[in-house]
Formats: C-alpha cells, structure tokens, sequence
C-alpha cells in the first residue's frame, strides 16, 4: 500500500514554498561578527567557536577549486549562513508548528517513521526541529539526536570525533561549513547493537538566499550495525541556495554501516558536500547515493579502508537535467591489508545536462593482497547532453587486483524499437531503459525509497522527451 | 475471407538507400506465408518498414492492416494493432527482467489492467512449453541470454501478447536442432485460424510441421515469385539462381 501511496503524490511536492518565517534570519555574507553571532545563539561552549573561527580563517586563505564546474555565481555576500526556524526541537510530532509539519508530511516523513524507521530527525532551514527515536534503542545506549544538543549533551564524544575525519582545511567548502555549520544528526551505535531498522535525517531548505551546512557524525562501534537513511529537498528561487554539509563516518572493529542519500536539491543549489568514512579492521561502509537536484552538485563521497580486511562499496546515480552540472563520483584510500572496494556508479544526462563521474582510487603500498573493482556507466539521452567519466588511479602496490570498466553511450535507438514494437510508446521506452539502467542502485534501497527513486527518474523524463 | 495484412507497390530505403522496389503481398487471416531470398534482398528490412523502424523510410505505396491504413503510424501504434516481430537479434536491456517487460508490454496491448496472478501463471506454463527454465523470467531481459536464448524469448512474447500477425525474422537462424524444435512447437502453439504468420527464413526446417500456404521469393525489393508450401523445399536445394536470372531476363 506504501508503494501506491508513494506514487500518488502530486509532482511538485518538493517544489512548494512556504512563507520565509524565521525567528532570526542571519545577515547576509561571513565575516568573524556573525560566525561569533552563530555561536552565541546557539549558547555554545568555547571550544566549539574556536573551531569555527579557526575554519573562518582557513576559509579565508583557501581558493576555489581550479577543476570542476564553475562556481563563479557563488557570492557568499549574497548568503545568509543561518535561519532560525520558529520554533525549538520537538520530541513530539505534534509539538511541532503546523506549517513545518506539513511540510514533512507531504514529504512523507513521519508515514516513513511509522512504518519501517526506528529513528527519525527533521531539519527546517538552519535547525532540527523534530527528532525521536525507539524506546527501546535508548535503552540499548544507542544516541541519535541533533547535533546541537550532542555539543551540549555529549561533549567529551562530539570532541573526540569532530573534524577527525575530514579536517577543517581540506578544501574551502570544508573550511566554511566548520566555520558556520548547524544543525545535523549525531549518532552512536554501542558496541554489538545491530539495528534492524534504519535511521533517517531530511534536510529541508525553505529559505531563499541561504545556506544549509549541517553537520552529521556517526559513530558504528565494534561489531555494530547501522543503515542511515538521509534525504535532502528544497522549493525552487531565483537565486543561488548553498548546501555545504558535511558527513563523518567512523566505523570501529567489524561493524557495518550503510550510508544512503536521495538528493532532490532545487535546481537553484549548490550542492557541494563532503562525506567521509574511517574504517577500522574488517569493517565495512556501503554508500548509496542518488543525485538527481541541484543547480552544480561537487560531491565525492570517500572510504578510507584503514584497518586490514576493511571493505567499502559504493553505488551511486545521478541524473542531470537541464542546466544541471553533477560532479559526482568516488574515492577510495586502501591502507590495510586484504582490503576491498567495489564501486557501480550510472550517471544520465539530458536536454543539455552535463553529469561527470569523477573518482580517485588510491592503493598505498601497505594495501597488499586488496582488491579494488570499478564500474561506471554513463548514458546520454540525447546528443545535446553530455556525460563523462574522470577516473584517477594511483596504485602503489603490486599485490592488488585492480579494475576499471568505463562506458560513456547514447540512449540505443535500436533498444528503444525494440521495446516500441512491444507497444510502448517512445517516452514509456525511453523511461524503461533509464529505470533498468539506474536499478542497480534502486536494489540497494529500501523498496520505499526504490519507488520513490524510479518516481524521481520519471518526474524528471517527463515532458523531456518526444 | 478478408485481408489482414495487404501491402500496396511498397518502396522504401534503409538509410539512403532504396530497399523496397514496389514490394506487393496480401496476407489472409489463418495464413502462412514464407518469404525467402538471397541475402541484401529487403526480407529484413519489409519487416522492419511494416513496424515503421525510424531506421528504415517509406517512399511510397501503402501498408493496410485489418482494415485500417496504418502506412504512417508509429512503430508502438502498429504494435498495438496487432503486429508484432520477432527479431533477429533482440535487444539487451539490463535492469527490467523479463517478466516485467512482458507484463508491461501486455498492458498496453488491452484495456483491462493485466491480472497479476493469471498473468504469472500463463507465464510458468509457455516457459514451460518452449523448454525455458522458469527462473529466466527473472533475468534482465536478453543480458548475456544465448542465441537460443534470446529466439525462445521472442516466442515467448509473441505467445503473451497473442498478435493477429506474427512476423519472425530468421528465427531459426543460429539454432540447434532441438532448439528448432521448440521454437516450432511455439510457433504451433500460437498458430490459430484468427491470426497469421510472416515468416523469413532461408532454411526449411522450422517449417516441417507447419502448414505453409505460400513461399515468396523476394529478390531486390520485390516478390519476383509465389508458390506454394513446396517451393520451399525446392528453393534449398536449387538456390535462387532461376528467379535472380527470370528478373534480369
């Protein structure tokens, strides 16, 4: 029933606009006054501002990145960094204001929480407004919360791990996140617990001319076991919204986590997100990750396979439109032995879209006896568009199994008779091939989110095509 | 007893260049017809024009299907009228199993929604039929499949979707002998006196147990010659050499 529910929706519920009500909306531009403005709202302790300090100032020294799309538009002058929703974090659904809630339910959000979630955090504009989780996983020490209250709740965790993984200089956009960043999700997985059912954060942007920079931390202790579910939406402007959040992953001692994203950004945002995870000994990290908003979408998500026998895969697809420029990919940094990666990744262009597959795969001659097996596929669904893949392969070692298969094609034509002498009409062919193209990564999903993913495709071929 | 299929002074190209030379041929209801012919004679590429393959362009004459002038429809159209092919060699298309593929391609054949449980059972029995082993209807439609394979799918489908013409494009090319077999026994299967049968072939086998009403030679765009069942037969042994020297002649 979910699934016909699901397919009802009307097509344009992510595009509807709220009224741009905040209890505090930040001027707009970054500059030491409002970073400190940032903290003192959020009655922070002083560590945490001094890290945001130091990344201002590393955000001042870095450059854009010279590769990749353009991102000339990027004015941080024309950004406010921080938009207090009105309202504070509910424990209840029904706490919540009316206007937000029914934004997520539209969204679908607390259905999904009934029916096959165990934990579910909700973030409007700058800050979470709605978290909660299973009784019972409390009860197992399992924390998962906002991030905000994990500075204040768990200092001594949220010191331990923040900026452990991906540093506050490693590249301009990494720099401005630490500098302003609010909101997000906080998550610890004590040793031995496996959830069986997944955990969801969506991130809302309802504010024109504003950025969301939340910060997602999770822990996997050993031998536990987590699926983090995480979706991200905005209603269309005029002008240019920011995304620049950024995701630590640690995974202790045989545990397991699996990371999966549908990105649905307004094509107004810039998407440019930075994802890490740290594996440690025989642990494993699975990404799954459609990309199929945004305006300029920078994301490369990275496994660093630290520990001997860790493991990471990667499947990923991104589907770009019109005056759309996905650059999306993977990396991968093999430092233990035995490790093993496995990376799928689709990206489809049309009417002018460009989609890049950009990755880095890098064997450090410590990584004896790992594998590492690469796949991506790039379809064109019409001669104006433009997919391509970018692969870096540094290997440093010998003793590795290595590959790389790359295909860059047009939509067939002969495929596209063939299912037409079935009796589908062109657009139906059409949006047959894509689905089959893109299910590799909606086998990864839960069938809920793989229907809403082959909804996704179909918005976005229709009215494309004929 | 009227006129299922009746092409009228057919010319057509195949990219630029011209194919079908005022290509004639009338089809009964309840009909066999063979059409053989050397090879770069136009067999494939009458097919793939009666379908409207974009590939492939009609410069004249008419095509009337059932009544109905279906000369410049859409290749999707004409399927839904009734006609459908058996290609050569399908298409891959990963990530849609083939069960899926049919089930769909069977709903937009009717109006009434196909019954799932019905549907999947009439699926079992015709894989069963043609010797497909059952867990096939969940592999990705003709991915890594085998010549024989992919000609049994064909038959497959053309037994799901139960098309008032079946035209099959050297279905037993590339077979074994047990694989032509089977595919005869699901030509058979469909074979009734409502519908009917186009078929190319350059071998007789697969016609061995079928009736055949008439053996086309089809030599540079145009049927140069109609006989019955037994021309067939002849055609094997003699080659074409006859009809290509009449035309010239």
């Amino acid at each position: 029933m979910a699934k016909t529910k699901l397919e009802e929706l009307s097509t344009n519920i992510y595009n509807f606009k709220n009224p741009d009500k905040y209890e505090y909306k930040m001027a707009k531009g970054l500059s030491r006054d409002i970073v400190e403005e940032i903290s003192k709202k959020k009655n922070e302790p002083k560590w945490m501002l001094d890290i945001r300090l130091k990344a201002l100032d590393e955000y001042e020294k870095l450059s854009l990145p010279t590769w990749g799309p353009d991102l000339s538009e990027l004015n941080m002058d024309e950004i406010s960094t921080y938009v207090r929703p009105k309202t504070d974090m509910k424990e209840n659904w029904e706490d919540v204001p009316d206007e937000i809630k029914n934004t997520f339910e539209k969204l679908g959000i607390p259905q999904a929480e009934r029916k096959y979630l165990a934990g579910v955090g909700a973030q409007y504009d700058s800050e979470v407004v709605y978290h909660s989780i299973k009784g019972e996983l409390l009860k197992k020490g399992v924390i998962y919360t906002d991030f905000d209250s994990a500075v204040r709740d768990y200092p001594e965790l949220v010191k331990e791990y923040f900026t452990k993984c991906v540093p506050l200089n490693e590249h301009k956009f990494i720099a401005l996140h630490y500098a302003v960043w609010s909101g997000g999700s906080f998550v610890y997985i004590p040793k031995g617990v496996k959830l069986e059912m997944p955990l969801q954060s969506y991130f809302r942007l309802n504010s024109p001319e504003s950025g969301q920079f939340e910060h997602t931390l999770i822990i996997v202790d050993e031998g536990a076991s987590l699926h983090f579910i995480e979706g991200c939406s905005a209603p269309k402007y005029n002008k240019v919204n920011l995304h620049a959040g950024c995701v630590e992953l640690f995974v202790k001692d045989n545990g397991y986590l699996r990371y999966s994203t549908i990105e649905n950004w307004s094509k107004n945002m810039l998407n440019l997100n930075t994802k890490k995870a740290i594996c440690e000994q025989g642990a494993q990290v699975d990404w799954v990750s459609g990309s199929f908003g945004s305006k300029i979408s920078m994301l490369y998500p990275m496994s660093i396979l630290k520990g001997d026998n860790s493991k990471t895969e990667y499947t990923g697809i991104s589907f770009a439109g019109q005056g759309q420029n996905l650059d999306t990919g993977f990396k991968v940094v093999h430092v233990g032995k035995n490790t093993s990666s496995l990376v799928s990744s689709r990206s489809i262009s049309k009417n002018g879209g460009v989609a890049t597959y950009r990755s880095l795969v890098k064997i450090l001659p410590s990584a004896t006896n790992s594998k590492c097996s690469v796949n991506c596929d790039g379809l064109m669904l019409d001669s104006i568009s433009k997919s391509d893949t970018l692969p870096v392969n540094d290997i440093q070692t010998d003793d590795v199994e290595f590959s790389h298969e790359a295909k860059v094609g047009k939509i067939s034509e002969k495929a596209i008779f063939y299912l037409m002498s079935r009796g589908l009409s062109e657009d139906d062919a059409k949006a047959m091939i894509v689905r089959g193209f893109a299910n590799p990564v909606s086998k990864e999903l839960p069938l809920e989110y793989a229907v809403e993913m082959n909804r996704l495709i179909n918005l976005e071929l229709e009215g494309a095509i004929g | 007893m009227s006129n299922l299929l009746e092409i009228k002074n057919l010319y057509a190209l195949a990219g630029e260049k011209e194919i079908l030379k005022g290509l004639n041929l009338t089809i009964k209801k309840g009909e066999t017809h063979v059409i053989m012919g050397p090879n770069g004679a136009g067999k494939s590429t009458l097919l793939n024009t009666i379908l409207s393959n974009p590939s492939y362009t009609k410069t004249s004459g008419e095509v009337i299907f059932d009544g109905k002038n279906i000369t410049n429809l859409k290749t999707d159209e004409i399927a839904r009228q009734g006609i459908f092919m058996s290609f050569q060699s399908p298409e891959e298309i990963p990530g849609i199993s083939v069960f899926n593929f049919i089930k769909t391609a069977k709903g937009k054949m009717q109006e009434d929604p196909v019954d799932y449980f019905e549907f999947k059972e009439e699926v079992a029995k015709n894989m069963a039929e043609l010797n497909m082993p059952n867990e096939m209807q969940k592999r990705d439609l003709n991915v890594g499949f085998s010549g024989g394979e992919k000609k049994k799918n064909e038959i497959l489908q053309m037994l799901e979707l139960s098309p008032k013409l079946a035209m099959l494009d050297e279905t037993d090319s590339g077979l074994d002998v047990d694989a032509i077999k089977t595919v005869s026994k699901g030509i058979d299967l469909y074979k009734n006196n409502e519908n009917a049968l186009l078929i190319i072939t350059h071998s007789t086998k697969i016609l061995e147990h079928l009736k055949v009403d008439y053996v086309h030679i089809l030599i540079d765009g145009k049927i140069v010659y109609t006989g019955d069942g037994s021309l067939s037969t002849t055609i094997e042994k003699e080659g074409y050499a006859k009809f290509k020297e009449k035309q010239h002649g």
